[in-house]
Order: C-alpha cells, then sequence, then structure tokens
C-alpha cells in the first residue's frame, strides 16, 4: 500500500511526486526529501564496498512510526522513492521489488517519447495511470 | 525472422536520416556540413539517453566507468548493430578507443577512398549515440570518430 510515489531526477529535484491523500502532500514531500540523503548513502557505501554485486533496488531506507521509506536507483541516477504506510504489514519485499520494476518500466517509456525532453516534470497519462494503480491497490 | 530484418531496416532508415539532414537545402559548404552533422548529432544525443534507459533492464550498477564502457561496446553495440566492436583501447585517463572493423553503416560504400569525406555524415548520429547513452548513465564525455579507409 502505498502512499506516496516520487521520481527524483539526478540532480536531486522532483519530475514526479504523488500522494494519497493530497492534503498531507506537504509532509510526504519533506519525507521524501529527507531520505534522498539516504539513498545517497547508500549508494556512497556501494561503491565503495568491494561487493561484486551492486543492485538496483536499495530496500528498507529507514522506518518511522507511521510508514516506511523504500529507495531505488536506476543507473542513469534517478531515484524512485516509495512511501508505504506501516500499519499494512502485509507487504513483503518481493511486492515492494515488483513494484519498483513496474513503475522502471514505465518510466523507461517515458524516456523513450519522443515528446518528453528529460529533465521535464513527468505528464504522462500512463505514468499516472500506472502509479493510480499500485496506490489504490493498497487502501 | 523478424528479428534479422531489423538492422537492415535500421541502416535503410538511417541513409535517409542522412540523406535528409543534407536535402533540404541547409546551405553547402562548411557551415551547411556542420550544421547538418549538429543536427545528426543531436538526434543521436535523444536517443541514446532513451536507449541508456532501456538496454540495462536488470543489469546491476556500473561499478566504474571501464564497466560502463565494456557495457557500451558489448550491449548497445549488439543491440544497435548486432555485433560488437573489435577492439577497445584505453589509456586510463579517461581515452577510450572503440574500434569496429565492419562498420554496418560504412559497409555499403564502395571500396577505396574515394567517399573517404562522406564519411563523417554517416558517422555523426552514432557518435550522439554514444555521448547520449554516455551523459545518461553519468559521464560526460565528447565522441569523435575517424575512418580509415572505406568500407569500414
Amino acid at each position: 500500500m502505498a502512499v506516496c510515489i516520487a521520481v527524483i531526477a539526478k540532480e536531486n529535484y522532483p519530475l514526479y511526486i504523488r500522494s494519497i491523500p493530497a492534503e498531507q502532500e506537504l509532509k510526504f514531500h519533506y519525507t521524501v526529501h529527507t531520505s534522498l540523503d539516504v539513498v545517497d548513502e547508500k549508494v556512497s557505501a556501494m561503491g565503495k564496498a568491494l561487493v561484486d554485486q551492486r543492485e538496483l533496488y536499495l530496500g528498507l531506507l529507514y522506518p518511522t512510526e507511521d510508514y516506511k521509506v523504500y529507495g531505488y536507483v536506476t543507473n542513469s541516477k534517478v531515484k524512485f522513492v516509495m512511501v508505504v504506510d506501516s500499519s499494512n504489514t502485509a507487504l513483503r519485499d518481493n511486492e515492494i521489488r515488483s513494484m519498483f520494476r513496474k513503475l522502471h518500466n514505465s518510466y523507461t517509456d517515458v524516456m523513450c517519447n519522443p515528446f518528453y525532453n528529460p529533465g521535464d516534470r513527468i505528464h504522462s497519462r500512463a505514468f499516472d495511470n500506472m502509479v493510480t494503480s499500485m496506490m489504490v491497490q493498497v487502501c | 525472422m523478424p528479428a534479422m530484418a531489423d538492422e537492415t531496416l535500421f541502416q535503410l532508415l538511417h541513409t535517409q536520416v542522412v540523406a535528409a539532414a543534407y536535402g533540404a537545402g541547409r546551405g553547402s559548404g562548411d557551415e551547411g556540413l556542420r550544421a547538418g552533422l549538429t543536427v545528426l548529432e543531436g538526434m543521436g544525443f535523444r536517443v541514446g539517453q532513451g536507449l541508456a534507459e532501456r538496454l540495462p533492464q536488470g543489469a546491476l550498477a556500473f561499478r566504474e566507468e571501464l564497466d560502463t564502457i565494456k557495457f557500451l561496446c558489448r550491449d548497445l553495440w549488439g543491440a544497435v548493430f548486432g555485433k560488437q566492436t573489435d577492439n577497445l583501447r584505453t589509456n586510463h585517463q579517461g581515452t577510450y578507443i572503440l574500434q569496429d572493423n565492419n562498420f554496418p553503416f560504412l559497409t555499403q560504400m564502395a571500396w577505396g577512398q574515394q567517399y573517404l569525406e562522406e564519411a563523417p555524415k554517416f558517422l555523426a548520429f552514432t557518435c550522439g549515440l554514444l555521448r547520449g547513452t554516455l551523459s545518461s548513465l553519468g559521464i560526460e564525455s565528447s565522441v569523435t570518430a575517424s575512418v580509415t579507409s572505406l568500407p569500414a
């Protein structure tokens, strides 16, 4: 049950951010912004450690009493951040991974759209619909 | 098989794109040539950005620059031209030379030196493609191409 989904560009500005319910949008903006630090930390930690495996999925970034924040970074350093309600404990890691994979695929489609300039905010309806389907299924 | 026709189709399309970039009265001489090259390279750049998102699907994040260049030589060349580059050299200080002895866009041209001046037009798109992919993957670069003899 995703409560907020955000796509952050390489330069750390948001390309797309959507949350439900809409009144708490500001709070989620703030949460996503603070989670970026954690993302950077994980990415640089992975770079320095001599780990063979480097995964795109970053996992749980940090939990609070209300919700948990998950992260995913692509090869072009675009980050996806997902805020999930803690009350729904049935969501397993696999499901989060598959949600991120769907996000990545939709983002790739947006990128390949010739009318889309990389760096602009995402206005694609297909992307919107996919995100809505991920958020609604949670409720 | 549909997969094999992809490369031929892409080559034919590319030939027409080059012709169109120069055909629409863009002016002759040096400025015309440069304008056409810029247009082609810009096209390649945007395509490269899209490709950089799509190609590494499922691949692990690249750990260092060399990984990215190797990905270019193997996966990108394989996806776009159906083969891999023949040789990769580096001076370990940021310069990489990718060598392809049978570059698909140029194999259809006549043997010998006669069309050597025309060759850059057919390489501009590919240069842009590489630059776009690299920039999407986080590496700012400048890509130049050189042809020694046709077909190359």
